[in-house]
C-alpha cells in the first residue's frame, strides 16, 4: 500500500545520457503556501474592514497582529507562555515515564495484557475534562489541576503505542536473542526497546499535541494560570485584539510543538530503516 | 470455556479494583471518595429523573449534530482540496495552523462571535473537530497508489465511481484515524463549552454539584460522561472494523509476510 | 542460418485502415525540475487485428513510458496513437491494460469477484450479462473457486490472474501488458505466458506484451519488437517463425527457438552498447 510513487520506467537511466537544461528550481509549493497565508490574511482583513463582521468582535488581521508584536515585548506574556510550557512539558514527562514504564511491564507479559485490557478499554475513552470538578476540588487553581488532566490525556497515547510496539517484536529475533544467551534485561534493552522505539516515539508526538490541548484547557476553564486564562480573562475584559493575539499564540505554540516532535521523531528514529506509518488505535 | 476464560480476564480486574475501592471506604467517611454504595445511590437518583431529558440528551444531540457536520464536511472538503495539487498547497499551511490551535481556545472566540447558544457549542464542537477529519482526508487522498489510480483510469472509472471505488475506501484508514480523533476532541468540547458558558446541559451540571459541593453527584456526573466515552469509542471501533475488514486483513498478511 | 535483420529506425507498418494499433512517430519529453529527460525518441510500429506482439528492450529503454503512451495515461510529446483509426487521447474503451505491479493495481477493498465486475459495472452493463462475463472470465484464468477471496489473501501468480480475468472481462480489442510476470515465480510464471496464450487464441484479442524477458519475448509472441536503449527507438521488428501451438518443453527446445533467442539477445547486448539503427541516429541529430 505504501509503496513509493512508480518513476516511470528509464528516467533514470536517461537522466544521465541526455543534455539537461540548467536546473531551475520551483519552489511553487512554498509559494503557494506562501500565498494561501497571505490570502487568508488578506481576508480577515477585510471581513471587519468592509463590515461583514463587525470590528468589534473580529478585529482586523494587521491589528491583531501588532497586538501579537506587541505581546511580545511584555514580561507578563512571557510569563503566561512560560506557564503553559512549564505545566505542558512537567505533565508530559510525567505522562510517559509512567506510561513506558506501565507499556514495558504489561506489554511483555500476556497475562498482564489479558487482564488488564478490559479496563484500559473502559478508561481510555474517558475524557481527561470530566476530572476537571475533581481538579478543582483536589488542587484549586494551581499548576497540579492542569498536570492532572495532561497527564490523563497524555498518559494514554503514550502507554497504547508502547503496547502496541512491545506486542511487534520479531519472535526471531526474541528467539536468536534468547539462544545466544541474553538475559531477560539484555532482551530488553537489545530487542523488545528498538523494536517499540517507532512506536513510542510516534506516542510522544500525539501525546505533546494531547498535552498543549489539555494544559490550555485548564488554564481556560479552572483558571490555573497561563495562557487560558490569559485568554478567558482578556474576553471577559474586552480586550478582544488582545484575545485574538493570544489565540494565534497558542497556535504558533502548536505549530512549533509539532515541528519539535517531528524533529525529534526523525532525529531518533534515523537508523531505523522505515520510519514506520502510524497505528490506528 | 474458551469463552468463559476471556470473560474472567476481561473482568477480574474491574471486579478486584472495585473490591478495593469497596474495603478502603469502608467504615471511613472520606469527603473526596464516596463509597460504591453511595455512589451507585447518586447516580440513579441523580440521572434516572428529568436531567436526561433536560441535561443529558441535549448535551448528547449537540456532540452527535457537531460530530457528523464536522465529518462530512471535513471529508467532503479534503476530497476537493486532495484530489487538486495547487489546491493543496495553496491551503496546507494555513490548515496545519488551524489545527494546531487547541481547540478549546475557539470557545471564548466563539462566545464572542455568535454569543452563548446552542448553535454556537455546535459549531465550536464542528470548528474543532473537523481539522483531524480534512487534513487526514487530504493525506488520503493524496496517498492514493498511482497504479490503482492508473488501473481504474484505463478501465474509464472516473467521476463519481473514481470517488465511490477508488478515493473514498483507499483513503478510509485515514480518514477513521481522523474521524477517532475528531471524536475525542468532540466530547472535550461538548463538555467544556458547557461548563465555560452555559447554564445547562452536562458539563455545567457537573459543575454545579462541585461548587455545591455534592461530592457523590459529581462523581456520578464524571461517571455519566466516562459512559459516553466509552459507549463512543465502542460505537467506533465496530464501525471501524466494518469499513476496514478489508484493511485489517490486508495489514495482517503483510505482517505475517 | 541467421534471421534476416534490417536495422531500421521504424518497425513494420500496414496500409492505412488495416491496423488495430497504429504507434507513428511517438516521442515523450519529460520536463522536470532537473531538465528535461527524453525517454522516448521516435517509435513507429503496427499491430493488426489479432496479433501477438512482444516488446522488448533493456532495462530503462522507456517501455513503460511507451505503454502509457498507447494506452493514453500520458500524452506524447510529439507523434500520435491510433486505435482503429482513432486518434487516443486518454484511455480508450477498448483497451485494458495489464500492470506489473499486481499487489497494487487490485482495489484491497474489493473481493475478486467485485475487482472483475467492477469496470463492467461502470460501463453500465446489466447484472446477467456482467455475471456471465465475470464467471467466464474467471473461469478462464482458472480461478472460479475463489470470487469471494481479497485479493491480497491470494499468492502474487493467482493475483496476476486476477488482473488478468478482470482485462478479459471488459472485452477489449487491444490487450497491453506491462512486464506483468516480472515479479512472479519461475514456475508460476511458465504457467501465466501458456495462460496469455490461450486467452488470446480464445478472445482473438490483439496483444502487445512488454517484457525484459528475451526467453519469454520469443516464446510469447508472433512478433518481438526490439527497443534500443534510452533514448528509445526501434532497434529491429522481429518475425517468430515458430509453429503456432506452443508448449514450454517442447518449443523451447527447439534450434530455432535458440536461434531466435540468440538472435533477440544479440540485439539487446548491441542496444545497451549504444548501437543505433542507421535511420535512427539521423533522425536524432536531425533533431
Amino acid at each position: 500500500m505504501s509503496a513509493p510513487a512508480v518513476t516511470t520506467d528509464g528516467r533514470g537511466a536517461a537522466a544521465s545520457r541526455s543534455r539537461r537544461r540548467p536546473a531551475k528550481k520551483r519552489p511553487t509549493k512554498q509559494l503557494l503556501g506562501l500565498a494561501g497565508i497571505l490570502a487568508f490574511l488578506l481576508v480577515w482583513e477585510l471581513v471587519p474592514r468592509v463590515g461583514i463582521v463587525e470590528a468589534r468582535f473580529l478585529p482586523p488581521a494587521s491589528e491583531v497582529i501588532a497586538m501579537l508584536f506587541n505581546d511580545f515585548g511584555l514580561t507578563a506574556f512571557w510569563l503566561a507562555v512560560g506557564e503553559t510550557m512549564l505545566a505542558w512539558f512537567l505533565g508530559l514527562l510525567m505522562a510517559v515515564v509512567l506510561a513506558v514504564v506501565l507499556g514495558f511491564i504489561i506489554g511483555s507479559s500476556s497475562f498482564l495484557r489479558k487482564i488488564t485490557n478490559s479496563t484500559v478499554e473502559f478508561l481510555r475513552p474517558i475524557p481527561s475534562v470530566a476530572l476537571i470538578p475533581l481538579a478543582v476540588l483536589l488542587f484549586g487553581v494551581k499548576i497540579e489541576s492542569s498536570l492532572m488532566l495532561i497527564v490523563y490525556a497524555s498518559f494514554w497515547q503514550v502507554f497504547i503505542q508502547v503496547l502496541y510496539g512491545v506486542a511487534d517484536v520479531d519472535n526471531v529475533a526474541m528467539q536468536t536473542a534468547k539462544s545466544y544467551g541474553l538475559g531477560r534485561f539484555a532482551r530488553v534493552r537489545y530487542v523488545v526497546f528498538p523494536t517499540a522505539l517507532p512506536y513510542l516515539m510516534t506516542g510522544v508526538r500525539l501525546a505533546a499535541a494531547v498535552a498543549l490541548i489539555l494544559a490550555i484547557t485548564a488554564e481556560l476553564v479552572i483558571g490555573s494560570p497561563g495562557l487560558g486564562r490569559e485568554i478567558a480573562l482578556a474576553q471577559s475584559g474586552g480586550a478582544i485584539s488582545g484575545m485574538y493575539a493570544l489565540v494565534l499564540a497558542t497556535g504558533l505554540i502548536g505549530v512549533l510543538i509539532n515541528l519539535l516532535m517531528r524533529f525529534i521523531e526523525r532525529k531518533t528514529l534515523s537508523w531505523h530503516s522505515s520510519i514506520r506509518s502510524e497505528v490506528i488505535v | 470455556m474458551k469463552i468463559l476464560k476471556g470473560f474472567a480476564y476481561g473482568l477480574a480486574l474491574p471486579v478486584i479494583l472495585v473490591l478495593i475501592w469497596w474495603a478502603s471506604t469502608l467504615g471511613t467517611t472520606n469527603f473526596f471518595v464516596p463509597t460504591p454504595a453511595t455512589l451507585a445511590e447518586a447516580f440513579a437518583e441523580t440521572w434516572f429523573g428529568e436531567r436526561i431529558v433536560s441535561d443529558v440528551l441535549p448535551s448528547i444531540g449537540r456532540l452527535l449534530i457537531g460530530v457528523v457536520a464536522a465529518i462530512v464536511i471535513g471529508i467532503a472538503a479534503g476530497l476537493l482540496i486532495g484530489s487538486v495539487k495547487w489546491l493543496r498547497d495553496f491551503t496546507e499551511p494555513v490548515l496545519e495552523f488551524f489545527r494546531a490551535i487547541p481547540p478549546p481556545v475557539l470557545i471564548p472566540v466563539l462566545m464572542l462571535l455568535m454569543g452563548i447558544t446552542d448553535s454556537m457549542k455546535v459549531v465550536v464542537i464542528i470548528s474543532g473537530c473537523i481539522w483531524p477529519v480534512l487534513l487526514n482526508t487530504i493525506e488520503g487522498v493524496r496517498a492514493i497508489d498511482s497504479v490503482l489510480s492508473d488501473s481504474a483510469h484505463t478501465y474509464g472509472i472516473g467521476g463519481w465511481a473514481r470517488v465511490r471505488y477508488l478515493v473514498l475506501p483507499s483513503a478510509g484508514p485515514q480518514i477513521m484515524a481522523g474521524v477517532r480523533q475528531c471524536l475525542s476532541i468532540g466530547l472535550i468540547l461538548m463538555v467544556i463549552s458547557e461548563m465555560f458558558a452555559s447554564s445547562s446541559g452536562l458539563g455545567f451540571t457537573i459543575v454545579q454539584f462541585q461548587r455545591s459541593f455534592a461530592i457523590p453527584e459529581m462523581w456520578s456526573g464524571i461517571v455519566v460522561l466516562g459512559l459516553i466515552g466509552v459507549a463512543m469509542s465502542f460505537i467506533f471501533q465496530w464501525t471501524e472494523r466494518r469499513i476496514l475488514r478489508w484493511y485489517h486483513g490486508l495489514r495482517e498478511v503483510e505482517n505475517a509476510a | 542460418m541467421q534471421p534476416e535483420t534490417t536495422p531500421v529506425s521504424t518497425g513494420r507498418t500496414l496500409p492505412e485502415g488495416q491496423a488495430m494499433l497504429s504507434v507513428r512517430g511517438v516521442k515523450k519529453v519529460y520536463h522536470t525540475d532537473g531538465g528535461d529527460i527524453e525517454a522516448v525518441r521516435n517509435l513507429t510500429f503496427d499491430l493488426k487485428a489479432g496479433e501477438l506482439a512482444c516488446l522488448v528492450g533493456p532495462s530503462g529503454s522507456g517501455k513503460t513510458t511507451l505503454l502509457k503512451c498507447i494506452s493514453g495515461l500520458l500524452a506524447p510529446t510529439e507523434g500520435e496513437v491510433l486505435l482503429d483509426g482513432a486518434r487516443v487521447t486518454g484511455p480508450p474503451k477498448k483497451m485494458a491494460v495489464v500492470f506489473q505491479e499486481y499487489g497494487r493495481s487490485l482495489f484491497p477493498w474489493m473481493r475478486v469477484r467485485e475487482n472483475v465486475e467492477l469496470p463492467l459495472k461502470n460501463a453500465g452493463m446489466g447484472k446477467a450479462e456482467r455475471d456471465k462475463l465475470v464467471d467466464e472470465a474467471l473461469e478462464a484464468v482458472g480461478l472460479d473457486h475463489v470470487p469471494q477471496s481479497y485479493p491480497w489473501q491470494l499468492s502474487g501468480g493467482m493475483q496476476q490472474r486476477v488482473a488478468i480475468a478482470r482485462a478479459v472481462a471488459y472485452q477489449p480489442e487491444v490487450l497491453l501488458m506491462d512486464e506483468p510476470f516480472a515479479a512472479v515465480d519461475a514456475q508460476t510464471r511458465a504457467d501465466l505466458e501458456d495462460l496469455i496464450r490461450t486467452v488470446w487464441k480464445k478472445l482473438g484479442v490483439t496483444v502487445l506484451f512488454v517484457t525484459h524477458d528475451i526467453d519469454e519475448s520469443v516464446y510469447l509472441g508472433q512478433r518481438v519488437i526490439i527497443l534500443s536503449s534510452s533514448p528509445t527507438v526501434i532497434q529491429e521488428d522481429l518475425e517468430i517463425d515458430l509453429p503456432d501451438e506452443r508448449d514450454q518443453l517442447n518449443t523451447r527446445a527447439l534450434p530455432r527457438f535458440t536461434e531466435l533467442r540468440h538472435h533477440v539477445y544479440e540485439q539487446i547486448q548491441r542496444a545497451k552498447q549504444g548501437h543505433r539503427p542507421a535511420a535512427a541516429t539521423q533522425a536524432g541529430s536531425a533533431s
